[in-house]
């Protein structure tokens, strides 16, 4: 790892019109002193905040990410901030999974009185994603670009974009049927649709140049042949990878 | 087309006691929407009767849909079910009643109440147009039963992309109600507040076709299945082998997706296992698992497969050959023995089998791929319907049946088919489906065609001399084709064509909605062609034919462009190359209407009586059968007495006799009203076509003439025992064929002493002249040997086989003779066992059977009192002149071949020609039985109508330009063509004519067209491309 004071972590925040960007606000009028290394955009409520966009910050160069919303209960739009909750806690889950730290990504609640915690909390991102270092320690940087682009892939699919939309309503209100489906049930099936998301989109992403066998596709990816052996049947149904070749007894999968 | 209803004369007494014969009810009950209740329901539907069929799942289809391809042709499963599947589907007086199970019954035969509960599908089967968008973005991954587990689908699905009814459904068990795909149909077929419903049917007979499950391979543990990523059952190989599989066919195994080499099948997993209560053999295995093999060699030559089983099974016809044929083209190795158990390599997922080879030493091996061939058992659901319904199950699970009525439960007007009387294969299946169909049409042949509707359309409008108005309907199929193709662009360029009138866009052109549109429009712009481009014709034609003709134009009319299956859907990634290919079939589709005609379809009546030939077992259920639904019947035996090879068998391997039910069956012929027997009878000619046969008999020993006329022929001809030249045979009085030995034990010569009897099997079977297994001959001697030691315990026998084909339920008693004693010992065809006759210690003369003995590694030496020939079953040389007169082919062995092996086992490609019993090929009673009735069910298809109607896609004459040359005569597969020996010119019977159009290609003066696919309509078709 490069020597902390060399590195100096760009980080992105996502802070709500209502709260946590009124929040700052306070803090810049009460003087409260943070590090310069956050670039804030608004947004008018946490609950905008495409998990794409988070992965679009790390893709472009950001170590870490903030997303700030109002406190619970105090969403200007009433439930926003669940929303984003329940989102950045799969963006962390997805984020573990390819083996990006999950502390570069930071929830949390500002209100519009909180101008101190505001800056409290931006210097102690700051400090922990120094001593996380750059995002980028890790080599290949092409393979963390690819894993970024998977993972921001998996977050763009209608299925799980709509699981994202619907979990508050299922599993607090009940889904079509009238019935509450348990917040580990509908964990189970969205951590289950992203990692099969991100898989897929990693296999297309592998296979765009070479043409490559379930095997070799698992140990580049490391994860297990055969989860890799499902998202081919998968992807070869739909009509995105065929097998380019078959060498001695390893069909090569190739995109298409 | 109207459909009689006629009298019975002849009633069951156990029928007659439950519904008078004025109130039975002209409906039917179909359980299980398999190969088998599929077929049972069209033939019923066919002959007058309202069908209901009921199935567990989401769709008919049942296991066979699962299946890559069949043995032993080789056949694509799916390619020739789907067509039987899109029938049903389509057929007015057929209903399919899915996601159902039966949940009570009152009544009796004849009239019966059954309430059926049917479980919420959460989606329109009347709107949902199949077009998958739902399932492409459930987000809930769930296993998909149908692949066996080895892929995933959505928790909103269709059982298979071929589904009938393809509509889909949620499994609630998974779903966990986002609502997602309600909001991605734009069909809006979805609905969450769906109900269980609940159904009353009132039918007069029910028929089971309920099917069985499959072994559960992880109860054999020490195959490691459910532990092991690469041993997995043969019904899972069977999904990967499969084009539409989780691998596309290609051989890749689960834990790594790579192709394994060394494939290892292991025989007999859930059967002929008493460890697990499975003491029956499943009767399938042997032949399906050599089929995997050969068709994995097909799709991966670098397979090498060995196949470990116990004895090789392969009874049925021409399956003999089938082995050979794998063993030498494609090199698969068989391997006799019991395997003990399965290991894993951790590292490289490889497995290790172990086993014990024929020399007795325990060997090891390693695999990259294990497939368990998983035998067939009874289920929960199983013993629960039977519960239900009240009708006893035997032993396993399986419905009880009794021998001479293998298709009859326990419960008069509920009967029987496939595997769920005992494991068997697809033809045997289809066989008893439409046996049962005739059971039940017996049973309610007073009430037919009283609960069926019929369509009524408007008179057709004369189109003669107008010029072509063609209206033009392109289908967005949703987003499938709308996604792709430029639909809009499509349509508009449709306008530019030349006769186009009319020209637009359908979200569904499918649709109900856009069916009456359509109407409306051929009405608006007097159209008087139409194209849909949309789909595959295969699957819509019909429906959008229907429409045309309820407009009043005729159904040839019209045409296809399928811009979907063959175009969106294979090009997605390229757009614009995608709309140029739309555009181009459209423009062709345009040139092909502008040159339609409109086509007739002849009407030709039907004399409603049969003629079977063969006055046997299988002759004799056929007549009467027939005589049962109110047909008349001639019956021609070629012996003075009716009885055939029945009159032989004097006692079934349960030890029970067979005399009385013989008798009993000929009182039966001989006393019923509407059957004529003509004994000591020869056939001289047969002429005519279906419906319309006449055929002159010579009768007596004077040779008395006779000609009679009938609509349909069935042919009962039989089989003779083999006369065996081998063994001492006809030259020492102590060697006798089993049929001789049946009839000394049966007439009680053999009481006396204890004897030494040594059978030798596979007499005139399996042999150079006679390739094929005679089937019946290794229970005949099992049944032959347990009688021997009940008449005297003491008595020793020995039984020389090559493989003990005990199929079945059969399989019980070869346990029971093992039990008692009775040595079986092995002989290969390089080792065929020696028969002398020399002196024994004593002095006397003794029969002296050499044999070697392969578990003691050496010859051994038997004296015994009699030797006993296992001969098999030939068929009587009379087929040849039987076949040449009714123009259908005999196999090589000289039985009849059948229009096809797996799903016409009783029809010939001759239309109005039908074949059961051992004239088809060697059988037991009970399949002789079901085949005779399955023949008069699909007799009694053309039968019961007034007239058939012939497709109007026929060949065409032009007599000026015909010169009677008869190529084409050689061509026709239906033998529909003629010369007409005094004009010199070609006549085609359109009552026979399939309209393939080999004729036509075949014709050298261009004299026979093809009416629907004429030269000029062809060629107009190749220019606008």
């Amino acid at each position: 790892m490069a020597p902390t004071e060399e590195f100096e972590p760009r980080i992105l925040g996502f802070l709500c019109n209502w709260c946590s960007y009124a929040g700052a606000d306070l803090a810049g009028v009460s003087r409260f002193q943070y590090p310069t290394n956050v670039r804030i955009i608004r947004v008018m409520c946490s609950g905008r905040v495409d998990p794409t966009l988070v992965f679009e910050g790390f893709i472009n160069g950001m170590d870490g990410v903030m997303v700030l919303g109002c406190h619970p209960g105090d969403c200007h739009y009433l439930t926003g901030n669940y929303y984003a909750e329940r989102r950045m806690k799969s963006v962390k889950s997805i984020l573990e999974y390819i083996g990006v730290e999950p502390d570069r990504l930071l929830l949390d609640w500002v209100s519009a009185a909180e101008g101190e915690r505001y800056a409290a909390m931006v210097k102690g991102f700051t400090e922990k994603i120094r001593g996380l270092g750059p995002l980028d320690k890790e080599k290949p940087v092409e393979e963390l670009m690819q894993k970024l682009i998977a993972a921001r892939e998996a977050f763009a699919q209608h299925r799980t974009r709509w699981l994202v939309g619907k979990e508050k309503e299922m599993v607090e209100e009940g889904n079509v049927f009238g019935d509450k489906v348990s917040q580990e049930e509908f964990d189970k099936v969205m951590i289950g649709s992203l990692r099969k998301e991100y898989v897929t989109n990693r296999i297309l992403l592998s296979v765009k140049d070479d043409a490559l066998s379930a095997r070799e596709i698992a140990n580049r990816l490391g994860v297990p042949s055969k989860d890799v052996v499902r998202s081919l049947i998968n992807l070869e149904r739909d009509g995105s990878v065929a097998v380019a070749e078959v060498s001695d007894s390893s069909p090569k999968y190739r995109r298409i | 087309m109207g459909v009689k209803g006629k009298e019975s004369t002849i009633v069951d007494p156990k029928i007659a006691a439950s519904t008078p014969v004025s109130s039975r009810i002209g409906a039917v009950l179909v359980v299980g929407g398999g190969v088998g209740g599929v077929q049972a329901a069209l033939d019923l539907a066919e002959s007058g009767f309202k069908v209901y069929i009921v199935d567990s799942t989401s769709s008919i289809g049942g296991v066979m849909a699962q299946l890559d391809k069949t043995f032993p042709t080789n056949d694509c499963s799916m390619c020739i079910l789907s067509p039987k599947l899109v029938e049903c589907g389509r057929h007015l007086n057929i209903e399919i009643l899915t996601c159902s199970e039966i949940e009570g019954i009152t009544g009796k035969a004849g009239d019966f109440k059954v309430t059926v509960k049917q479980r919420p599908k959460y989606i329109d089967v009347e709107k949902c147009t199949g077009c998958s968008e739902c399932a492409k973005y459930c987000p809930v991954d769930a296993i998909d039963v149908f692949n066996e587990g080895l892929s995933e689908r959505a928790a909103v699905y269709v059982k298979y992309p071929q589904a009938v009814p393809l509509a889909y459904m949620i499994d609630r068990d998974v779903c966990i109600g986002c609502g997602l795909c309600e909001s991605m149909c734009l069909a809006d077929a979805i609905h969450y507040d769906d109900q269980e419903g609940e159904r009353e049917l009132n039918v007069g007979a029910i028929i089971l076709a309920p099917g069985l499950e499959e072994f559960d391979a992880s109860i054999k543990s020490e195959y490691g299945y459910g532990k092991f990523r690469n041993v997995i059952t043969s019904i899972e190989f069977e999904r990967i082998l499969s084009a539409s599989g989780p691998f596309r066919g290609r051989v890749q195994r689960p834990s790594d997706g790579e192709i394994p080499r060394r494939i290892a099948f292991i025989q007999c997993v859930g059967s002929r296992d008493t460890t697990c209560g499975n003491s029956y053999c499943s009767s399938v295995c042997c032949m399906y698992a050599t089929k995997e093999a050969v068709i994995a060699k097909e799709h991966q030559k670098d397979v090498e497969p060995t196949i470990f089983y116990i004895d090789m099974r392969s009874y049925g016809k021409d399956f003999d050959k089938y082995i050979e044929r794998a063993k030498e083209e494609y090199g698969v190795r068989f391997i006799r023995c019991r395997v003990s158990s399965v290991s894993e390599d951790p590292e490289t997922k490889n497995l290790r089998i172990r086993y014990e080879n024929e020399e007795g030493k325990i060997v090891e091996e390693e695999f990259d791929l294990v497939v368990l061939s998983v035998g067939f058992e009874s289920s929960e659901g199983i013993r629960e319907l039977a519960y239900r319904l009240d009708i006893e199950l035997d032993e396993y699970g399986f419905c009880k049946t009794p021998i001479f009525h293998p298709l009859e439960t326990s419960k008069p007007g509920i009967f029987v088919c496939g595997a769920f009387s005992s494991p068997k294969d697809i033809p045997e299946t289809v066989m008893q489906a439409s046996g049962a169909a005739a059971c039940a049409e017996g049973l309610l042949s007073p009430s037919r065609g009283t609960l069926i509707k019929s369509k009524e359309y408007p008179g057709e409008r004369t189109i003669r001399g107008q010029p072509p108005r063609i209206g033009v309907f392109v289908c967005h199929c949703g987003i499938n084709i709308g996604g792709v193709v430029d639909v809009p662009n499509v349509v508009e360029y449709a306008r530019t064509l030349p006769h186009v009138v009319y020209s637009e866009a359908n979200l569904y052109t499918c649709s109900s909605d856009t069916q009456k549109l359509i109407k409306e429009k051929i009405e608006e712009y007097d159209l008087n062609r139409v194209i849909v481009a949309s789909c595959t014709p295969r699957t819509h034609e019909p429906l959008f034919q229907e429409t045309i003709r309820e407009s009043g134009l005729n159904r040839y009319l019209f045409e296809m462009a399928n811009i979907r299956d063959q175009c969106s859907w294979v090009h997605m990634h390229e757009p614009e190359a995608a709309t140029e290919k739309a555009r181009d079939l459209v423009r062709m589709a345009v040139a092909k209407a502008s040159k339609l005609e409109p086509l007739e379809r002849l009407s030709l009546s039907v004399i409603p009586r049969g003629l079977v030939v063969g006055g046997g077992l299988a002759g004799m259920t056929s007549a009467l059968a027939l005589a049962e639904q109110g047909f008349q019947v001639y019956l021609v035996e070629k012996e003075k007495e009716l009885g055939g090879f029945l009159r032989h068998i004097h006692y079934l391997l349960d030890g029970s006799e067979t005399k009385k039910h013989l008798e009993d069956l000929i009182e039966k012929v001989q006393s019923n009203k509407m059957i004529e027997i003509f004994l000591e009878a020869k056939i001289e000619e047969i002429s005519g076509y279906v419906g319309n046969f006449k055929t002159a008999i010579a009768i007596g020993e004077d040779r008395e003439k006779r000609e009679v006329e009938h609509g349909v022929v069935l042919v009962a001809t039989g089989g003779e025992e083999y006369h065996p030249d081998q063994h001492l045979y006809g030259k020492d009085p102590r060697v006798l064929t089993q049929l001789e030995l049946e009839e000394r034990l049966s007439s009680k010569k053999f009481s006396g002493e204890p004897q030494n009897v040594v059978m030798i099997q596979c007499i005139g079977s399996r042999d150079d002249t006679h390739p094929y297994c005679s089937r019946m001959c290794c229970s005949e001697a099992v049944k032959n040997a347990l009688k021997l030691k009940e008449v005297n315990p003491k008595s020793e026998v020995f039984i020389l086989y090559r493989d003990i084909r005990t199929y079945g339920i059969a399989e019980k008693y070869y346990l029971k003779a093992r039990e008692e004693g009775v040595t079986f010992i092995r002989y290969n065809d390089t080792n065929e066992p020696r028969v002398v006759e020399q002196t024994s210690d004593e002095g006397g003369k003794v029969l002296a059977i050499t044999v070697f003995d392969p578990t003691l590694g050496e010859e051994i030496l038997i004296e015994a009192d009699f030797v006993v020939l296992s001969a098999g079953v030939v068929p009587p040389k009379a087929n040849e002149s039987l076949a040449k007169m009714l123009k259908v082919p005999l196999n090589e062995d000289g039985f009849f071949l059948e229009a096809h092996v797996k799903l016409r086992p009783v029809d010939f490609s001759t239309e109005g020609v039908f074949v059961c019993g051992m004239a088809h090929a060697p059988k037991s009673i009970e399949e002789s039985i079901s085949q005779a009735r399955a023949a008069a069910s699909r007799a009694s298809t053309i039968l019961a109508r007034d007239a058939i109607e012939a497709e109007g896609v026929t060949a065409d004459v032009n007599d000026r330009r015909c010169n009677g040359c008869g190529l084409c005569v050689l061509v026709c597969a239906y033998n529909a063509i003629e010369i007409d020996e005094e004009k010199k010119v070609a006549v085609v019977n359109t009552a026979l004519c399939k309209g393939c159009g080999a004729c036509t290609a075949t014709c050298r003066p261009a004299a026979i067209d093809l009416r629907g696919f004429t030269n000029e309509q062809l060629v107009s078709v190749i220019n606008s491309f």
